[in-house]
């Protein structure tokens, strides 16, 4: 689960590491309120969306006067931007953070997260700072400094030292920059981060170290023990069919075809999507139903795929462990009477009982297309997909 | 000979009285699985099933030989399940739980690297379907039916394709000599790797197939490890040709986040070590008996 630059900077904040001053606001006029709640004389607006690089996308704005402080929050409230990160169809903006003015005499670059190869959290940090760090490691990556922590001791004083010698920082600085690397790393591992990236972290023109913005990521699977960090979600920011999803307890992932899939299983499911781009078509989503697929889980699933508009055939593949596939088989039945289906329908079981789900779905007198194979499956959905493209280009 | 489980594995179920816990217990016994007792604290001295139920761990190992254990433990105690059963002694843990903390995990394999590597328990999951060695013991929550005894080891991360694999072989045959799910999750007890050392070193095992999917890079460390120290052809297919960069699909591990970690990356890094590429999920099985067939 990601959060806000701004939820990530009051986290961090609480552990001792400085941040600039700054308040949220969600009108051009609250913006202005903070503003003057801030002192100095340069203000910077930025974007709250759920993704990096938003300067490049217009997200950031240095502010003069109140008045620019009112127009940049009027200008991003409600607009949707897009960056490298986001994908094409952008995320929208309902907050905006204010912010004092920095003035940055360097950027340097420092992250932590988990490193799967070591199985162990591994903090990054460089002296170059504000520039895309994955492009730097590949084109110069002795500037670049990693340094793996042990998960029985956590990170110790000397590696911080370490980290803060190789960014380039002055020993009058070393104090300040072990605090603020610490309090970075305790943040992270008691509340079940899985990254933080504070890209830059900056030194002032008055030598203190700051950081100006931050990025944190946390691990789905500890959320039932941080429930204030469970918090801080902002559903505005997810794929509204993923949001819903999530609500019902399904994992689904929106892309661009117009096959709705449901599958059972995420590795399945990846080899079925896989199958239908090899036969010729396009996913139109990911959908695990997982384990327990019972009638109303089934329709639950039927109703998310098909809410995509843009859906022109739709798969079921299950493969039936713990699940029996005459149960599975009753649940799409009972789905496709229930929900009115308008696109064609391939349904292929195998597994525990599949001759009895077979034969459900065959004497439902229901106009649902079966297949036996994985691939007769996706050749069949794609063949199905194609004839309703021909017959609406043929109603043109 | 099969590997990890045989008929004579003593095992005991952790999480033995829960629903889940119970329901698997009985399908394990069904299959044949030399199911030895459990384990749910404050519950020992019960019987469960016809089986005796412990207290702790040890008193299992004591009491009734348990070798190796199943972890059907909710995710917020499961990390301590399964040091416990480490602590105890046990030689082979499968742990079946979805959803244990990525932290949780690293602490595991923390206290696990403490014990020399001969002592030291083999752990495969978590959030995986179990080891199944056919017609001799199942320890996990699979359809056993689908799976024939023979002579192909099977290694992936998810289950239902795993299922799909040796469904498909099924019905063309071949059999299986173990099968091992090593689990979606970011940080697991064993890698791909880690299985194909023990497949090439089983004298049963002729040829493995190795199911892997995005993110991490586990598949090309197996396929390295295959290319320098296995005699026994290795056959590889990998899911989520389709799954774009930086979106989790499903499994808490399988997310393109860095450079190697694509489906079509993978590929082509395994086809330079000369391993087999299955070339779509639905030839798992064919790909596999045109191997067999060139031996």
């Amino acid at each position: 689960m990601d959060i806000h630059e701004y939820q990530a900077k009051e986290i961090l904040a609480k552990y001792g590491v400085k941040i600039a001053e700054g308040g949220l606001a969600y009108s051009p006029e609250e913006s202005v309120q903070r503003a003057r709640e801030i002192e100095g004389n340069v203000w910077v607006v930025k974007a709250q969306i759920h993704s990096g690089a938003r300067g490049k996308a217009g997200g950031i704005k240095i502010c003069n006067t109140h008045d620019e402080v009112e127009e940049a929050a009027e200008e991003l409230l409600g607009k949707n931007l897009v960056t490298h990160q986001t994908g094409p169809a952008g995320k929208v903006c309902s907050r905006v953070y204010i912010e004092a003015g920095t003035e940055i005499a360097q950027e340097l670059y420092l992250c932590f997260l988990i490193d799967r190869s070591s199985e162990r959290l591994v903090m990054i940090g460089s002296a170059q700072g504000g520039m895309e760090i994955e492009e730097l490691a590949e084109t110069d990556p002795g500037a670049v400094k990693k340094i793996y922590i042990e998960p029985a001791v956590g990170l110790q004083d000397f590696q911080a030292r370490e980290m803060a010698f190789s960014l380039g920082l002055e020993a009058t600085q070393l104090i300040h920059a072990v605090r603020t690397i610490k309090g970075c790393y305790r943040a992270l591992r008691d509340l079940d981060a899985s990254m933080l990236e504070i890209n830059p972290l900056v030194v002032t023109g008055s030598g203190e170290l700051i950081i100006l913005d931050a990025k944190m990521s946390f691990d789905d699977n500890a959320l039932f023990r941080r429930h204030e960090i469970a918090e801080l979600r902002d559903k505005t920011q997810g794929d509204p069919r993923e949001v819903a999803a999530a609500d019902h307890g399904l994992s689904y992932v929106g892309l661009d075809g117009d096959i709705g899939c449901m599958i059972n299983g995420a590795g399945l499911a990846m080899a079925t999507m896989d199958m239908i781009k090899l036969a010729g078509g396009e996913p139109a989503n990911f959908l695990d139903v997982g384990g327990g697929a019972s009638a109303e889980r089934t329709e639950k699933a039927f109703r998310l795929v098909l809410a995509d508009k843009g859906v022109k055939a739709m798969l079921v593949n299950i493969f039936a462990g713990i699940n029996r596939c005459d149960w599975i088989a009753e649940g799409v039945v009972h789905a496709v009477r229930n929900i009115d289906m308008s696109v064609p329908l391939v349904v292929r079981l195998s597994g525990t009982n599949v001759e009895e789900g077979q034969r459900i779905i065959a004497e439902s007198g229901l106009p649902i297309i079966t297949a036996g194979t994985l691939a007769e499956a996706a050749d069949k959905v794609v063949r199905a997909r194609n004839e309703v493209v021909a017959k609406e280009s043929k109603g043109k | 000979m099969a590997i990890l489980v045989s008929e004579s594995t003593r095992i005991i179920i952790q999480g033995f009285t829960g629903k889940i816990g119970t329901f698997h217990a009985q399908d394990m016994i069904h299959y044949g699985s030399n199911i030895v007792g459990g384990v749910t604290p404050g519950k020992g001295g019960q019987r469960h099933l016809d089986l005796p139920v412990f207290n702790t761990v040890k008193e299992a190992v004591e009491k009734v030989g348990a070798e190796a254990s199943i972890v059907f433990v909710p995710p917020a105690f499961a990390a301590d399940s399964i040091m416990e059963a480490a602590d105890a002694g046990i030689k082979y843990c499968v742990a079946i739980t979805d959803g244990i903390p990525t932290q949780d995990m690293m602490t595991v394999k923390n206290f696990l690297r403490r014990f020399p590597v001969q002592e030291r328990m083999v752990l495969t999951g978590p959030n995986c379907a179990g080891t199944i060695s056919p017609g001799r013991a199942m320890l996990g929550i699979m359809p056993g039916h689908i799976y024939i005894q023979g002579n192909v080891g099977i290694v992936g991360r998810s289950g239902t394709l795993g299922y799909e694999a040796a469904d498909q072989m099924r019905l063309l045959g071949i059999g299986i000599s173990t099968s091992v799910g090593i689990g979606g999750d970011p940080i697991i007890g064993s890698s791909h790797r880690d299985i194909l050392e023990k497949f090439e070193e089983d004298t049963e095992t002729k040829v493995v197939i190795m199911i892997g999917e995005i993110g991490g890079p586990q598949e090309v460390e197996a396929g390295i490890f295959a290319k320098e120290h296995m005699s026994k052809p290795l056959i590889a297919y990998i899911a989520g040709l389709t799954a774009p960069q930086g979106r989790r699909m499903g499994h808490a591990g399988a997310i393109i986040s860095a450079a190697g970690e694509s489906a079509a990356e993978k590929v082509a890094m395994l086809q330079e070590l000369g391993i087999t590429i299955c070339p779509t999920p639905a030839a798992m099985g064919d790909t596999v008996a045109a191997v067999l067939a060139r031996m």
